[in-house]
């Protein structure tokens, strides 16, 4: 029994260590991706961005519906219910976007990743490159990697945006809740510094989802077992990262 | 090279569609458009009780909003409360005996500065400061002299 424990530790340890180093290489390599293989880049960022956008934007319409619908629900017991902009712009432009967001983007673009790059272990695809002097690290890894930390915030943003016009839809539209006191209210309260913690927050969250995903992948057995498996674990641990990551950030800029 | 010009396109329009998220977001979600500090100038005004005042807080004249709080500060010598705010150099002609006055908006809303024209010929400039100010109400007191003028109206 804790020799298990002990061993789970150990492994854990290990593959913390060996993701640093990884991350180190990836950075590494990025500027030389980014000025010399620019279109590579460009076609991760269509993969893992513009492939995302119908999972986003209709994610995004419904989770600000339903902000809405429950802000028309609680602020009524309160008779204030033209405040309904205010907080559904704060649930979404601060917390909501991006954690939903990197979790859409984990199971949509996330587990593409890790598998493509996972298979193309397996089938021996990246010991080709090697053998061909084509470093697979710059020539996979690192577009993809790109890919996702570029397209991350322009989700974020997509889902911020569509989600107050889901919001606006529901409170506005269906509630009748004044439209000038809507956005009014919520220009009045909200300040810049609020929008720009969703941007940093979908900054790191891209990082963070992309690194784990390709780390996954590049790492997996070889086998269609170990693909399977860093699939799931890419989902698994880019969760867990995020929303323990949203918690240090949101404790780190209130 | 079709396929790689219709993936180029597609990426570019989604990398447009997130820009323009995000300018609707920088743009239509928050409204205090910050005053161009080079076209603005800064008015001090001291009270002996600011109540809840914060920083950022409109500054209103006939409920027009024309500047904003810039800062907060306790003079220990004088025992007051020392609030800076600018002034959108626009209305440069704000009589300098104009008095100021923390008001609240609405019952339980956030306070602001109501600024109240007076007679002067003389305008406010950069540096001068305000010479008549009213502080800020606060609600527990407003109580304590209703009920005290309740108790004494009880005695007759």
């Amino acid at each position: 029994m804790l020799r298990d424990i002990y061993t789970a530790f150990v492994e854990f340890a290990r593959t913390f260590g060996a993701f640093q180093l990884f991350f180190l290489r990836l950075l590494r390599h990025t500027p030389a991706v980014l000025f010399t293989r620019f279109p590579l880049v460009i076609k991760q960022v269509y993969n893992a961005g513009a492939l995302s956008l119908v999972i986003i934007m209709v994610s995004g319409t419904f989770v600000g519906g339903v902000l809405g619908l429950q802000g028309m629900d609680i602020l009524g017991l309160f008779a204030a219910e033209d405040a309904v902009g205010i907080f559904a712009a704060f649930a979404l432009i601060k917390e909501l976007s991006p954690v939903v967001t990197a979790l859409l983007f984990a199971g949509r673009a996330g587990t593409a990743l890790a598998s493509e790059i996972g298979l193309m272990k397996a089938t021996d695809q990246l010991a080709a490159m090697e053998m061909m002097a084509v470093n697979p690290v710059k020539r996979v890894v690192v577009p993809r990697f790109l890919g996702g930390v570029i397209a991350m915030p322009f989700l974020v943003a997509i889902f911020s945006a569509v989600g107050l016009l889901g919001a606006h839809l529901v409170a506005v539209s269906l509630f009748g809740v004044d439209v000038g006191a809507f956005w009014q209210q919520m220009q009045q309260t909200l300040e810049m510094d609020d929008v720009m913690e969703g941007v940093y927050k979908s900054i790191v969250f891209g990082i963070v989802a992309s690194s784990l995903a390709v780390f996954e992948g590049y790492n997996a057995i070889p086998t269609a077992e170990g693909v399977g498996r860093a699939t799931t674990r890419t989902v698994v641990l880019t969760a867990i990262a995020v929303l323990i990551l949203d918690f240090m950030i949101t404790a780190a800029l209130i | 090279m079709q396929q790689t010009r219709s993936v180029e396109l597609g990426a570019g329009l989604f990398a447009l569609l997130g820009i323009g998220a995000l300018f609707f977001l920088t743009t239509q979600t928050t409204g205090r458009d910050d005053f161009d500090e080079d076209r603005a100038y800064s008015v001090e005004a001291r009270f002996e009780n600011i109540g809840s005042l914060k920083k950022r807080a409109p500054v209103a004249m006939s409920g027009v909003t024309i500047g904003r709080v810039v800062d907060i500060e306790f003079d220990a010598r004088a025992l007051e409360a020392v609030v800076t705010i600018v002034i959108d150099s626009k209305f440069d002609q704000i009589p300098d005996d104009s008095d100021a006055s923390i008001l609240t908006a609405g019952l339980l809303g956030s306070q602001y500065i109501g600024l109240q024209a007076g007679g002067s010929d003389i305008y406010l400039e950069d540096g001068s400061e305000i010479l008549f100010t009213q502080s800020a109400v606060v609600l527990e007191n407003l109580i304590g002299k209703f009920l005290v003028n309740m108790g004494s109206g009880d005695d007759e």
